[in-house]
């Protein structure tokens, strides 16, 4: 057996494996229904809701932005906690004590968080097709596109999210320095409310984002050509989706390793220890 | 590769380890041979942990040399990494896991680097035999017990067939069955496969069974190294006698109870009675070693 795919191949079967056990785990269901669940009564209720200067409904124009919100923040937080809570627990470091286990330990987060995604996707995309008729615009090469732009995303977001994660020291500090942010970027992203009913500076500050220009580009994938007339300029802008979001792929692909790095050299016994000590003083 | 009984498997010179302006570890030489089984005992803060995070490549050192296994341990290729068990205090890791696919998974790491004399990983079933865990094998990590997590944890510090095993208080929360179990197992290993053992522990007794060799540290270097016998004479010389007589007790310590306890008997008229002769145990030895060294250091 080959060493240097081995580590892949293990995290892999980890990966797969651990998304299996969160499939088995009564929490991590709940929290599947309840997302899904929500967002889907929502669109439901406003399901013959029109928007105004188009022929579609509000569920066509909302989904791509939920998804969009969906991966984005599932992308970032997913991977931060699990970093900052497996390195309070020792996963980490037990990884760190088998040959080549941070490597394989980092795919199988890759892995895990990317199919963690898949089920909430289902559980909306499905019932809403429903009753939003026709969900794409665009026939198989829209579906293309939306798979494409997911992966992109991912890419943009994942290695960021570790990163976040190798960072933080607590699950607390994850809450405040990787949550508090990702929630004030869906807020201005042009999810809940059009980007262009907001102030300028926002939409600036929104345009540098990963999430508006995934919602963007899904909606472009999904949505025929007469939808564009919602959107800033209303113009389809796909290349600086393409581009913004391949920026932040580029950022968190560089930064990840040396962090990821640095953070592997810093466990040992005695770092677990002492973060456990902490905690038991946090809740007393 | 394996280790030939024998040969250093840890080289240490002049180790220093220094966290601000406060050096843990003061210039700490030590060698650990192929199969020997060598107690690292302190009190607290003596730096026994700082040491075996060192070994064990989990911490960079300020100064000195170290080799582990032909490597220095801060740059050690993946594959030394396979040849090297870690058993650690206080894990609770992998929590939704079942017992079998922590190792399944665990092992297949190990499985590029099976030799013809260490196939790697050990087999699920034989290592669950081994640790006493197979009627726990589905059983989550987050039901066990705090004996049995810690059965797991040394199931997984040899998964790899370790030809160096490092165990960092192995035993704290064991009963005292689960503990001669435990030692048992120890000596398992060492005989069938010739792993080199370095151990942590506050229990004195089971340094005493355990080990072949013992280096106790204090202050950030070693005060003492040798096998309990001889760090138990090296100290204290002095045994103390015990005995009764016309219902009255007496005690008397001197260097050479051979002849004391002779020359009692021969006069007492048949008198003395409960006659105990007691050598310095381990214990006695340990309490002095540190006590002395502390005062030294407070001299200082």
């Amino acid at each position: 057996m080959s060493t240097t795919t081995q580590p892949f191949r293990a995290g892999l079967r980890r990966g797969w494996r651990e998304f299996l056990i969160s499939l088995r785990n009564p929490e991590d269901l709940t929290f599947y229904l309840f997302w899904s669940g929500a967002v889907v009564v929502y669109l439901f209720l406003n399901r013959t809701t029109p928007v105004e200067g188009t022929t579609l409904t509000l569920p066509q124009v909302v989904l791509p932005g939920a998804l969009a919100a969906m991966v984005v923040f599932g992308g970032l937080v997913g991977p931060a906690f699990a970093l900052v809570i497996e390195k309070e627990d020792g996963t980490l470091l037990r990884m760190k004590a088998a040959p080549h286990g941070v490597r394989t330990y980092v795919t199988a987060q890759v892995v895990l968080q990317s199919l963690g995604l898949l089920p909430l996707l289902v559980l909306i995309v499905l019932p809403v097709a429903l009753f939003a008729h026709p969900l794409m615009h665009r026939g198989a090469g829209g579906w293309v596109a939306v798979g494409a732009l997911l992966v992109l995303a991912l890419l943009a977001t994942l290695p960021l999210g570790m990163v976040i994660g190798a960072v933080a020291r607590k699950p607390g500090q994850v809450s405040t320095w990787g949550l508090l942010p990702v929630l004030g970027m869906m807020a201005i992203s042009g999810i809940f409310v059009p980007i262009t009913a907001l102030w300028g500076w926002v939409q600036g500050v929104a345009q540098v984002l990963p999430m508006y220009w995934l919602g963007h580009g899904l909606r472009w994938a999904f949505l025929p050509d007469e939808a564009r007339v919602l959107e800033a300029g209303e113009t389809w802008r796909v290349l600086e989706a393409l581009g913004v979001l391949g920026a932040w792929a580029a950022v968190g692909l560089l930064l990840a390793p040396r962090v990821l790095r640095r953070m592997a050299r810093r466990e040992s016994g005695s770092a677990v220890e002492a973060r456990r000590q902490e905690r038991m003083q946090r809740f007393g | 590769m394996t280790t030939e009984t024998g040969t250093a498997v840890i080289q240490v010179r002049d180790l220093r380890m220094r966290y601000g302006t406060r050096d843990v570890l003061d210039g700490v030489d030590l060698d650990v041979h192929g199969g020997e089984v060598v107690a690292l005992l302190g009190p607290n803060g003596a730096g026994k942990t700082t040491t075996i995070e060192i070994l064990e490549g989990f911490r960079v050192r300020s100064g000195g040399e170290v080799t582990v296994l032909g490597s220095d341990p801060a740059d050690a290729p993946e594959a030394w990494r396979a040849r090297v068990g870690v058993v650690l205090q206080s894990w609770r890791d992998h929590k939704r896991w079942r017992v079998r696919e922590v190792l399944e998974h665990l092992g297949d790491l190990y499985a590029p680097y099976s030799t013809a004399e260490r196939p790697r990983p050990r087999p699920v079933g034989e290592l669950l035999e081994l640790v006493g865990l197979t009627d726990s094998a589905d059983q989550p990590l987050m039901r066990l017990s705090g004996g049995q997590r810690r059965r797991l944890d040394v199931a997984v510090g040899i998964v790899g067939r370790p030809e160096l095993l490092f165990l960092d208080e192995p035993t704290a929360g064991f009963d005292p069955e689960a503990r001669r179990e435990f030692h048992d197992l120890v000596h398992a290993l060492v005989d069938a496969e010739g792993t080199t053992v370095v151990l942590t522990t506050h229990h004195l007794d089971e340094a005493e069974k355990l080990a072949d060799r013992i280096l106790v540290l204090s202050g950030g270097r070693i005060v003492a190294d040798g096998s309990p016998d001889a760090l138990a004479r090296s100290v204290s010389s002095i045994a103390e006698v015990r005995w009764c007589r016309g219902g009255e007790r007496f005690v008397h310590s001197c260097p050479d109870p051979t002849a004391f306890v002779r020359d009692l008997l021969a006069h007492d008229d048949g008198e003395v009675t409960d006659l105990e002769v007691r050598r310095a145990t381990l214990e006695d030895t340990y309490v002095q070693l540190v006590r002395r060294h502390t005062a030294q250091e407070e001299s200082r």
